[in-house]
């Protein structure tokens, strides 16, 4: 067996292998079966025949749709008999679309099966020859849930990853490279349209372009607001909470940490409701006497971005408070103490050892909280729903480029441009998650703080 | 230490430290109060007489259990009940798939070593960074090819759209097993345990708090999505479920006839949550922790 540790390649394979493990390259399977694993051998069979069927039923003729993504429309002719109009079926090019990248799927698939068949039939192949044990059907069956378990227990979750959400990713990220929209009637039969719409989104003179240079600027503004105010804040608090001489730590801990057992949608749809111009705040404020007309939190464009960004803070710093109460009591003690002793007062405290400390300690949390926050719908969509939106654009002035994202393809239908904005917010998330992770201390020098 | 008290001492019986503490503790009330008011008043909504989304009192004149009578009990205009339903069963099913798939996943990338483990995590890591329903879109469209996206079916797509990713949330239980000693594994390897019972007859019980912490929040998922739920049911009303059903109560045209009921609803789906995360509150800090760590 240690001899054969060393990774056999196809190549290797396809070279040293006698007759039947070179067969296996036609009639896969072929190798495995006359090298004592009939059982292998047979299914791996089988699986190349139904994959044969399945090209030749319904395979070959989706993939040759692929490159057109089909052509004829839905036709009219003129019956004369029956003196109606009879409907021909037409192409839909996002079923063709679809069934394209299923078939090129399923490809991939057989030719991962193809390469590990091949070195399977070599490797029971040496076994064979060097005198050793080939392990039988039995065996392989057992080791699945012994030392193979990990294919057991993966396969499900893997499939369900593959299927619902790598196979749909694909699918959205080719539908940015078609001409899928509602624009000029494409929403049954739509073309390959190379890179139009990436030059449509980033052209800033277009008027798409306009809309996604300053939905973009806003959901990074806002990343900011949102991730680092709701860190320092939050921070600040747990600070007065642990300060040794407040009282009921746990009660005000209590206090805060409720707001988060209520389920959000639920709470920030009553914040939305209350700050109407007829909700309950305006008329409070109204009776009270404080303004004349209501205050105009969801119409008017900077008081719905200050709006949601306070809302956020009521929303997110109890999280915050959770996650760094026990890492704030971590901060070694002598720290402060000699701080105390120089003379240090609490602001130059926190601004010199808390915060430098807490940094360098949870930069991971602040990276993870800012790529959720640029993908923060919840927030947007149910509060100010991304308005107020100008006349004639798809983009409000609240919109992340999340939010926009599903207007433009729930609401607008226009799903090329909604697949542009999808991947362009996947290469911005990429960009500021490598950029900030290299740069951050914690990962030039892991142990350099104290 | 003892010049240290002595030193504390006389700091808190100084009249500036009196007023800071004072100060200190007036300042948490008012925030306190900023943060439990909304949920108190909910709470006080739910139980008001009158309807409509605003009364000039924040006490309510007169309470009454009609708004939670109505809810569980009209059936014509917006059918709580079965919504009710509908989630429920939803949420029994994610419950299971995906606390199966969460444990699994988790303990082959903890316990197991396989030459798909490094890629696996970094293509979990890379998938994270796709704005959420990008694929949720596309998946829509998929499981109409599938055909699952009319009447009754659309529970069974939810049940999918609701678990095939969870393979994805490993994080926080794959750092709760790898804090499990391996020496434990080892001992019953050793007495001729196969890894499949290492996993349910050992490392699971060990697990039991993190278990528990799975099963209870993939159960109430569904009870709190409502965009997922939104994309995949379109216009089908009988398959609704209780989000999309309290989004509905606050839109303009049922607003001031259920608002008093939306905030019933708000309270009846609250309360569990509210208990399980008053209990899973530590597990929930060490996952979050343990997910920054990797």
């Amino acid at each position: 067996m240690a001899q054969t540790k060393k990774e056999i390649t196809v190549k290797e394979a396809i070279a040293k292998g006698d007759v039947w493990t070179k067969l296996s390259m036609i009639l896969m399977g072929a190798g495995l079966f006359s090298h004592k694993q009939k059982a292998k051998g047979i299914l791996v069979f089988l699986l190349e025949i139904a994959f044969i069927v399945f090209m030749a039923g319904i395979g070959i003729s989706q993939l040759a749709a692929l490159p057109g993504l089909g052509e004829s429309e839905q036709g009219k002719i003129w019956n004369e008999a029956k003196g109606i109009y009879e409907y021909t079926k037409g192409d839909n090019s996002l079923t063709i679309l679809l069934f394209g990248i299923v078939t090129l799927f399923v490809i991939a698939a057989i030719i991962l099966l193809w390469i590990l068949q091949m070195k399977q039939s070599y490797k029971v192949q040496k076994l064979i020859e060097t005198n050793e044990h080939v392990p039988t059907f039995k065996e392989d069956l057992k080791s699945l849930i012994n030392g193979n378990l990990h294919i057991t227990l993966m396969t499900l979750p893997c499939l369900g990853i593959l299927v619902f959400n790598i196979v749909p990713l694909v699918y959205m990220i080719c539908m940015a490279f078609t001409s899928y929209s509602k624009e000029g009637n494409h929403l049954t039969l739509f073309d390959w349209n190379g890179l139009t719409q990436f030059g449509r989104v980033l052209n800033m003179n277009g008027t798409m372009g306009r809309q996604f240079w300053r939905v973009l600027g806003w959901t990074i503004v806002w990343a900011i607001f949102a991730t680092f105010l709701n860190y320092i804040l939050g921070m600040i608090l747990a600070l007065i909470i642990n300060r040794k001489e407040t009282k009921g730590k746990g009660f005000w801990r209590f206090c805060f940490i409720l707001s988060i057992a209520v389920p959000q949608f639920v709470s920030l749809m009553i914040m939305r409701t209350m700050l109407q111009p007829q909700g309950a705040i305006n008329i409070l404020l109204q009776n009270a006497g404080l303004i004349s007309s209501p205050l105009p939190f969801w119409t008017n464009a900077t008081w719905a971005r200050v709006t949601v960004i306070v809302i956020n803070l009521w929303v997110g710093i109890p999280y915050t408070l959770l996650q760094i109460t026990g890492i704030l009591q971590n901060i070694p003690n002598e720290l402060y103490e000699a701080a105390k002793m120089d003379g240090a007062g609490p602001v130059t405290i926190f601004f010199k050892i808390t915060l430098p400390y807490m940094l360098f300690v949870t930069t991971p949390y602040l990276i993870s909280s800012f790529v959720g926050n640029i993908n923060n719908f919840n927030v947007i969509y149910l509060l100010s729903g991304g308005g107020p939106t100008n006349v004639g654009d798809t983009a409000g002035q609240t919109d992340l480029l999340v939010t926009w994202l599903y207007k433009l393809t729930v609401d607008q239908q226009y799903y090329n441009i909604g697949a542009v904005i999808g991947i362009l917010t996947f290469v911005v998330l990429t960009i500021v998650t490598l950029v900030t992770y290299r740069n951050t201390a914690s990962y030039k020098n892991e142990e350099a703080f104290m | 230490m003892t010049t240290l008290k002595v030193e504390g001492k006389k700091n808190r019986r100084s009249p500036r430290k009196v007023a800071v503490n004072v100060l200190v503790h007036v300042f948490l009330a008012v925030l306190a109060a900023i943060w439990v008011l909304p949920i108190f008043w909910i709470i006080l909504t739910s139980f008001r007489e009158e309807p409509g989304s605003y009364v000039s009192t924040f006490f309510p004149k007169g309470y009454t259990l009609n708004n939670y009578v109505k809810l569980f009990t009209d059936r014509n205009i917006l059918n709580f009940p079965k919504m009710f339903t509908n989630t429920l069963i939803i949420a029994i099913f994610t419950c299971i798939i995906s606390t199966f798939f969460v444990m699994s996943v988790g303990y082959s990338l903890s316990r197991m070593r396989f030459k798909f483990r490094k890629p696996y995590m970094n293509l979990a890591m890379v998938l994270g960074l796709f704005p959420g329903f990008m694929a949720m879109i596309a998946q829509y469209y998929l499981l109409k090819a599938m055909g699952l996206t009319e009447g009754g079916l659309i529970r069974l797509a939810l049940i999918i759209a609701y678990t095939a990713s969870t393979g994805l949330g490993f994080q926080i239980v794959k750092g709760y097993f790898d804090t499990i000693p391996h020496s434990i594994d080892e001992a019953a390897i050793i007495d001729g345990a196969s890894q499949w019972q290492v996993f349910t007859k050992i490392t699971l019980p060990l697990a039991k708090p993190i278990l528990i912490y799975t099963l209870l929040t993939s159960f109430m998922a569904p009870w709190v999505d409502f965009i997922f739920a939104k994309v995949i049911c379109r216009a089908t009303a009988s398959q609704y479920t209780v989000a999309i059903g309290l989004w509905n109560m606050l839109q303009k045209e049922y607003i001031t006839q259920w608002y008093t009921c939306f905030a019933a609803g708000a309270v009846v789906v609250s309360i569990p949550i509210s208990i399980l995360f008053l209990f899973t509150q530590k597990y929930y800090v060490d996952g979050m922790s343990g997910a920054v760590k990797g």
